[in-house]
């Protein structure tokens, strides 16, 4: 049996679900063992199937896999909804006194573990722990020593005094024991293994955030949305302590107009939001671009469009980051590929707004946003967080930048496109600016020479970046290989993965994940160096691939998945296999 | 430094281009005395402004601006007064950037009561299209797009305000020079989201809502001795259809505005070189 254990409970939403995974994964990640997990949730409140899958290992997780060894299901249909990840030997934990499973039999080969939650629990002093007695069994099964869920109860019920603590820690305890008296752990051949490393655990929103922070980020305005609410709560109350504000707007429209007022003023400001606030906040995202201003435009994609399914993962806005909005508006398009790199890219795209003095689009997908994962601290490096505010003028410089009407010039026509800046309260440096085509003092023109004056700066900045900036890409797996992988987001983990398992077959392949869409790397001639050329995405029709193949002039084989659900490994390497000339089998 | 500053430092070089004889004319002088008045220069005032003939207002005044885009204005101003509270800012639109397409936004600008000011155009119709009935345009009034009239009633932006809880609701006539400039100033030093509704006459598209009209049948509501802390005697005048009234008609006295409820007093611009020193507990905090 390897290492490898892959968890989940499932029950109905308002369940405790998320809590009680969460537990576990911190548990896991406590006792220094690699966590990733992952959700399926729907759009509703309470009610509905939910789910979280905790994968852990000794060894680096990327993604999730169709495997379940340990399930806690508190419904039926929890082990309906899994029943392709069940295998022989998975552990069901229910609650068979419960009368919705009083019938409930495990699937044959599995082992059913009926356990009474819900007695257990009021015996520790509630019926509302019932979870925790099931993660105490759970602890049992999977023979993981349940001490390590001690400390991730303190965590979770630190603010609720030591008594709830302990009689969760009590809840645990008694799972743990009608395991240990009713059946024999020998029988289920799990034996988790702790070691000394020190994890964090995150998911993508909380990186990104967190990279806000550490760049100096000092407002935020956005409007609750599925799934890049986690951004703003996580920023709630932490940014107010560096002197900063989170700002609940009535709208979208009104969050990016916020976050470009406070960036007007100097602030570092970002705004985030899913596909639908992306739509709205496109006609201000001219504005930003027009009127100069540094914004990051945080998008956490959902599957679109419209509302389409608010809780499930696409990466279908690359287009409207890409090309979105009336006219032509340059702009930078960042995109991590990792949750450490969420809070990477999050740094450099306050950089590169100040530097270019232009919006920059932050897109993450909801694969990214709401998976956990363990890292080691040092991916979070704050000693290596550096800041440039690009071409900010102060009071001493700013005569420069007079014209001989003493006149400050905010869109002044620089070689590289990029105009000197001051900020509210600089003394001469008072200017306005429109998103009306204006002249190099910020005023209303629609003089042919100037326009296109303006234009060109505009676009300058673009290539000024293209040149001076390292668009640069991730790889992995064997630089020679004739076989050539592109994606990009969070398809990067299951990608690495997926390595492995081709390894396996004996196919192996040249990966590179890309995290800068627009400007992006030129990828040409790793293409031509290539016999077959595969572009892994979460969308229907390729966008990531039409923009490769519009770059490099020539055609791509394409992997799509677009039902909702990010690609898991070991799917992802049979989907690479079939796509090759000579399809291969692999071993799973 | 406040000594030295005169209104005519807040003009730009720039010849306006409203129509001959239009209230905006009236309604920029009183908003850059009012800024002078209150001891403010160029270069601490921040002045957003919307969509339509009132949105050219950034183009000639001199002063740190934003000309944004169609009923976004309010919003604008929030996060510049957010990030720098030692701003002075003030938001200046139209009836129908600020009251149709920006309807969402003041009120809940009104109900966060920020601490700036923000003066409403308003000439009862669409000027820069080229006159079509505006959300403020009496229910009979004919326009291109109204042949017979809107048909519906116009939007009250004084009840509006009140109904949001509004801590400073003023209306003024852009041809009284004096009392216009005096309520601004007014709506300047109050703690708290300062609205003025101006009525800055069309002489090209509105034969209406007219100078004359206004000259006849303004009421100032300090003829009437209003108490303007009083509440009810403010919704009573601000509900009166019959009557248009010029003052401040509603001013609460003990405003906290939002930035002071949430602490915000420094400029958010200074920012340190690198990560914050203790930004390394934030990762701890994932442990």
């Amino acid at each position: 049996m390897p290492d490898d254990l892959n968890w989940a409970i499932g029950g109905e939403a308002g369940d405790g679900i998320n809590s009680t995974g969460k537990i576990f994964a911190q548990a896991l990640s406590r006792a220094g063992r690699q966590v990733f997990t992952s959700k399926d949730f729907a759009s509703r409140i309470r009610g509905g199937y939910t789910a979280y899958k905790v994968r852990s290992s000794t060894e680096r997780v990327e993604s999730v896999v169709d495997r379940l060894d340990v399930l806690i299901a508190l419904t039926q249909r929890t082990v309906e909804e899994n029943m392709d990840e069940l295998h022989e030997g998975s552990v069901i934990i229910y609650d068979g006194e419960r009368t919705m499973m009083e019938d409930f039999e495990a699937p044959e080969g599995m082992i059913d573990m009926p356990v009474p939650l819900k007695r257990l629990a009021q015996d520790a002093g509630g019926a509302i722990m019932q979870n925790i007695v099931a993660l105490g069994a759970a602890c049992e099964a999977a023979n993981f020593p349940i001490e390590n869920l001690d400390e991730a109860l303190e965590k979770r019920f630190g603010d609720k005094g030591q008594s709830i603590i302990e009689n969760n820690q009590q809840a645990a305890r008694l799972g743990e024991e009608y395991v240990q008296e009713e059946y024999d752990r020998e029988d289920f051949g799990y034996d988790i293994e702790t070691t000394d490393n020190d994890y964090v655990l995150l998911n993508g929103d909380e990186a990104i955030g967190m990279g806000a922070i550490a760049a100096g980020c000092r407002f935020y305005s956005g409007y609750p949305i599925t799934p890049a609410t986690d951004v703003m709560e996580y920023l709630k109350g932490r940014l107010e302590r560096y002197g900063g504000h989170v700002m609940q707007a009535e709208d979208e429209l009104s969050a990016i107009n916020m976050a470009l007022g406070a960036a007007r003023a100097g602030a570092r400001a970002m705004t985030a939001t899913s596909g639908p606030g992306i739509d709205l906040m496109a006609e201000t995202f001219g504005l930003v671009a027009t009127s100069e201003t540094p914004l990051v435009i945080c998008d956490v994609m959902r599957s679109g469009p419209s509302t389409g399914m608010p809780t499930k993962q696409e990466q279908g806005d690359l287009n409207m980051t890409l090309f979105g909005g009336h006219g032509e508006i340059p702009r930078l398009v960042v995109a991590p590929t990792s949750i450490s790199e969420c809070f990477h890219k999050t740094i450099e795209a306050f950089n590169l707004a100040e530097k270019y003095q232009t919006p920059v689009y932050l897109v993450a997908d909801l694969a990214l946003a709401v998976t956990e994962q363990t890292f080691s601290p040092e991916e979070f490096d704050m000693d290596s967080v550096e800041i440039d505010r690009g071409k900010l003028v102060g009071e001493s410089d700013i005569d420069t930048w007079l014209n001989d009407k003493d006149q400050f010039q905010p869109h002044f026509p620089a070689a590289d496109g990029i105009s000197p800046r001051t900020l509210p309260g600089t003394s001469g440096g008072a200017h306005m600016t429109t998103g009306l085509e204006h002249d190099e003092l910020g005023r209303r023109t629609e003089e042919q020479e100037v326009r296109i004056e303006q234009v060109d700066k505009r676009n300058q900045k673009v290539d000024t970046a293209k040149s001076e900036e390292d668009w640069d890409y991730r790889e992995f797996g064997d630089s020679d290989s004739e076989t050539l992988v592109l994606s990009w987001g969070s398809n990067e983990g299951a990608m690495r993965e997926a390595m492995d398992f081709l390894d396996e077959a004996d196919v192996s392949v040249r990966f590179i994940s890309v995290p800068y869409l627009f400007p992006r790397p030129d990828l040409t001639e790793e293409i031509e160096a290539a016999e077959e050329v595969i572009v892994v995405e979460c969308n229907a029709t390729g966008q990531f691939a039409d923009v490769i193949e519009h770059d490099s002039l020539t055609r791509l084989k394409r992997v799509n998945k677009y039902n909702g659900v990010r690609f898991k490994a070991d799917e992802l390497a049979e989907r690479i296999t079939e796509e090759l000339d000579t399809p291969q089998e692999v071993p799973t | 430094m406040s000594s030295e500053i005169r209104f005519t430092d807040f003009k730009s070089d720039k010849q306006p281009t409203w129509c001959p004889g239009c209230g905006d004319f009236g309604t920029m002088n009183g908003m850059m005395k009012a800024l002078a008045n209150t001891g403010n220069d160029p270069d601490n005032t921040f002045v957003v402004a919307g969509i339509g003939c009132s949105g050219k207002i950034g183009t000639y005044m001199h002063s740190y601006a934003l000309h944004g885009v169609h009923g976004r204005a309010l919003p604008v101003g929030i996060g510049v007064k957010s990030a720098n509270p030692n701003l002075e800012v003030m938001v200046s639109g139209g009836d129908g950037d600020g009251y149709s397409i920006g309807a969402g936004h003041f009120v809940h600008a009104v109900r966060r009561n920020m601490d700036m000011t923000y003066v409403v155009m308003d000439n009862r119709i669409y000027g820069l299209t080229k006159g079509q009935f505006s959300p403020t345009s009496r229910e009979d009034f004919e326009t291109a797009t109204s042949p017979d009239g809107p048909k519906q009633a116009p939007v009250n932006p004084l009840a509006l305000a009140l109904a949001a809880d509004g801590t400073f609701i003023a209306q003024s006539f852009s041809s009284d020079a004096q009392r216009h400039e005096e309520i601004v100033q007014q709506a300047v030093e109050h703690d708290g989201f300062g609205f003025v509704n101006v009525y800055s006459p069309c002489v090209t598209f509105n034969d209406v809502d007219t100078y004359d009209y206004f000259r006849d049948t303004i009421v100032d509501v300090e003829d009437e001795d209003h108490d303007p802390t009083d509440r009810d005697a403010a919704r009573e005048m601000i509900t009166d259809d019959e009557t248009e009234y010029q003052g401040v008609l509603y001013q609460d006295e003990d405003s906290v505005p939002y930035n002071e409820r949430h602490g915000l007093t420094e400029n958010m611009a200074d920012i340190p070189d690198g990560a914050p020193e203790d930004a390394t507990d934030l990762v701890r905090e994932f442990y």
